[in-house]
C-alpha cells in the first residue's frame, strides 16, 4: 500500500493520470445523463416560445432577482397542487434560458400565476405590493412604470434564444419588433402576433412608449398558461 | 528518504513510513463505527437503486423494481382526499343554494371552503373581508355592480367580468375624453353633477348644465338619478361607496378615458362546488341581497 503510494507520489506523470481517471468517475456520473435529457421532455400541446414582450419581460424578471423570493416550480405534492394546480412539467420550462425554478418562497410560487389576476391588478401590485396586499414583503417596483424598455435588441435576443435551441422561425425574428409593440398597444390589431404566438395576453401600456412593466406583467400573465392539461394525463406524460 | 513502516512508541499505531526531516506520521485506521456506518450507507444507496427510479439509460431509465413514480403519488394522495371532502363536495354541488343554506352543517363546509378559496384567490383584489379597494368592489359594502344575489354572484364568479370568456360579463363605456365625444369643459360639469349625486357637492357651482349633460349622455345606463344598472355593469353613482375614487379629478379621469375592471373567469382554477361556496361566503359578508 504505502509502496505504491510513494510511486504515484515520485512519478508526476502517473500522478496526473491517476488523478485525471479519479475525477472524470465523478464526471462521467454527472455528465452522461444529460445527454438524454430530451427523453425528460413531456411531449405536451401548447408549448411555444415566448413572444418577444414577453421574452424581454423574463429578461427584466431575472435582472431584478424575482426567483429569489419566488419560485416557478409546483412540485408533485399534494399541497402543492392543491394550491398551485397541476404540477410543473420540464416541457413547460424547455424554452427558459436559464430556468427560473427558484427554491425559495418568500412569495408565492409564480408557474401559474398567468390569468390568476387582472392585467389592471399585477400594474398596481407591481408598483405598490403592499397597498393591495398589506402583510406583503414585496418592495416596490414602480421605477419599472417609469422606465422605458430597451427594445433596439429585439431581434439580436430572439436569435440568440434560437442559437441555445428555442426554435424561433425567421418570421418571428423578422417580425420581433413589430410584435413587441402590437402586445403592448391594447388599441392595436393583435391579429398576426395572436398567428405567431397564440394565447398572448395584450398589456395596457400608457399608448405612448413601451416600459419595462408592460414587459414584466405581459411574461407574468402567460405563466403557466400554455399547456393545456384538460387533454392529458399522468400516463400520457410518463417517459 | 526510507520507506519503512513502524510501530509509534507512544501510541501503538503505525505510521506511514513516510519521514520528512525526521518526522513521521501516523496511519491511524478509520474508527469502526464509522466505518461500518459508511459501508451501510453504501449499501442502503444501492437498495433505493433498485428499488425507485435511478439510472438513465440512452433513452428511458431504469423505473426500478417498485414501479414508484412520484407524479402518480401525488395523483393518488389528491384523490384520497378528493374522495374524503367526496360526499360534502358533491352535496354542495348538488343542493340549491336554498337547501345549502337550509341545512347547518352543509352550510359551514361550505363557509369553510369559501373561507379558504377567498383568501387563496380573491383577497388580493377585494381585500380581507371583501372590504373592497380603489378600482375593486367593496363586496361587503352591497356595491353590487353586476348583481348580489347567489346566482349572479355565481355566474360572476364562473365566467368572469371581461375575461375573455365567451359567457363573461362585459359591457363599455365610451371613452368621452379620449375619443372626443364631449369637450374636456363639459367633462367639468358632469363631474361636479356626479359629485352631487355622491352627496359631496363641489361648493358654490350650477350643476344645471352637467345634468342635462348626464341625461343626455351618461342616463342611459347610470340612470337619470345615478341608480346605476346592472344590466349592463354600469356602477350605482347615488352612493357613498364608489369604485373609482371619490373626488372631482377622479370623477374626471373616469369619464375621460374610463377604467373597466378585469375579473377572470375562475371555473379554470376553481371547480364547481367550490365557486358555490365563495358565492355563499361572499354573500354573507353583509352585501348580499
Amino acid at each position: 500500500m504505502a509502496i505504491r503510494h510513494e510511486f504515484f507520489e515520485k512519478n508526476a506523470i502517473f500522478l496526473l493520470v491517476g488523478t485525471l481517471l479519479t475525477v472524470a468517475v465523478g464526471g462521467i456520473v454527472e455528465v452522461i445523463p444529460l445527454f438524454t435529457i430530451e427523453t425528460t421532455v413531456e411531449k405536451v400541446q401548447g408549448v411555444r416560445p415566448y413572444s418577444p414582450l414577453e421574452l424581454r419581460g423574463r429578461d427584466i424578471y431575472v435582472r431584478e432577482g424575482c426567483y429569489l423570493c419566488h419560485s416557478q416550480q409546483i412540485r408533485a405534492l399534494r399541497d402543492e397542487v392543491e394550491r398551485y394546480g397541476h404540477y410543473s412539467l420540464a416541457a413547460e420550462s424547455m424554452y427558459d434560458h436559464p430556468f427560473q425554478w427558484g427554491s425559495k418562497r418568500i412569495g408565492p410560487d409564480l408557474s401559474r400565476v398567468g390569468g390568476k389576476y387582472s392585467s389592471e391588478w399585477h400594474y398596481a401590485h407591481m408598483q405598490n405590493p403592499q397597498a393591495l396586499v398589506p402583510e406583503s414583503l414585496m418592495p416596490k417596483y414602480a421605477f419599472l412604470a417609469e422606465t422605458p424598455l430597451e427594445t433596439g435588441d429585439i431581434q439580436a435576443r430572439l436569435r440568440t434564444n434560437r442559437m441555445v435551441g428555442v426554435p424561433y422561425t425567421d418570421d418571428q425574428i423578422t417580425n420581433a419588433s413589430v410584435d413587441l409593440f402590437a402586445q403592448a398597444d391594447p388599441n392595436g390589431d393583435p391579429a398576426a402576433l395572436m398567428k405567431r404566438y397564440p394565447k398572448a395576453n395584450l398589456v395596457a401600456g400608457d399608448g405612448r412608449r413601451v416600459t419595462e412593466l408592460d414587459a414584466v406583467v405581459a411574461y407574468l400573465q402567460v405563466l403557466g398558461t400554455m399547456v393545456n392539461f384538460a387533454d392529458t394525463s399522468t400516463e400520457k406524460l410518463q417517459q | 528518504m526510507p520507506t519503512k513502516i513502524e510501530k509509534d512508541s507512544v501510541t501503538g499505531t503505525d505510521t506511514t513510513g513516510h519521514v520528512w526531516d525526521g518526522v513521521r506520521e501516523l496511519n491511524t485506521p478509520l474508527p469502526k463505527w464509522w466505518l461500518y456506518t459508511f459501508i451501510a450507507c453504501i449499501v442502503f444507496a444501492l437498495g433505493q437503486m433498485l428499488l425507485y427510479p435511478s439510472v438513465p439509460y440512452g433513452v428511458g431509465y431504469f423505473h426500478g423494481l417498485l414501479g414508484y413514480s412520484q407524479r402518480k403519488s401525488v395523483d393518488k394522495a389528491v384523490a384520497e382526499v378528493t374522495a374524503l371532502r367526496g360526499q360534502s363536495l358533491q352535496a354542495i354541488q348538488k343542493a340549491s343554494f336554498a337547501e345549502i343554506q337550509a341545512d347547518p352543517k352543509l352550510l359551514a363546509t361550505a363557509m369553510t371552503a369559501g373561507r379558504i378559496a377567498f383568501a387563496e384567490n380573491c383577497q388580493p383584489c377585494h381585500g380581507a373581508g371583501g372590504g373592497g379597494r380603489l378600482g375593486y368592489p367593496a363586496l361587503a359594502a352591497g356595491a353590487w355592480i353586476w348583481g348580489g344575489k347567489l346566482p349572479e354572484i355565481q355566474q360572476t364568479l364562473i365566467h368572469g367580468i371581461r375575461s375573455g370568456d365567451p359567457d363573461a360579463r362585459d359591457s363599455q363605456m365610451p371613452k368621452f375624453g379620449v375619443d372626443g365625444l364631449l369637450k374636456p369643459e363639459q367633462i367639468g360639469q358632469i363631474a361636479e353633477y356626479v359629485m352631487t349625486l355622491y352627496g359631496t357637492p363641489v361648493p358654490n357651482v350650477d350643476v344645471a348644465p352637467g345634468k342635462a349633460l348626464f341625461a343626455e349622455n351618461c342616463a342611459a345606463c347610470h340612470g337619470l338619478n345615478g341608480e346605476g344598472k346592472r344590466e349592463v355593469g354600469a356602477p350605482r353613482l347615488a352612493s357613498k361607496v364608489h369604485l373609482n375614487g371619490l373626488s372631482r379629478a377622479d370623477v374626471v379621469a373616469q369619464i375621460n378615458n374610463p377604467r373597466m375592471g378585469v375579473m377572470p373567469a375562475w371555473n379554470t382554477r376553481l371547480n364547481e362546488a367550490t365557486i358555490k361556496s365563495l358565492a355563499l361566503y361572499v354573500h354573507a359578508f353583509g352585501g348580499g341581497e
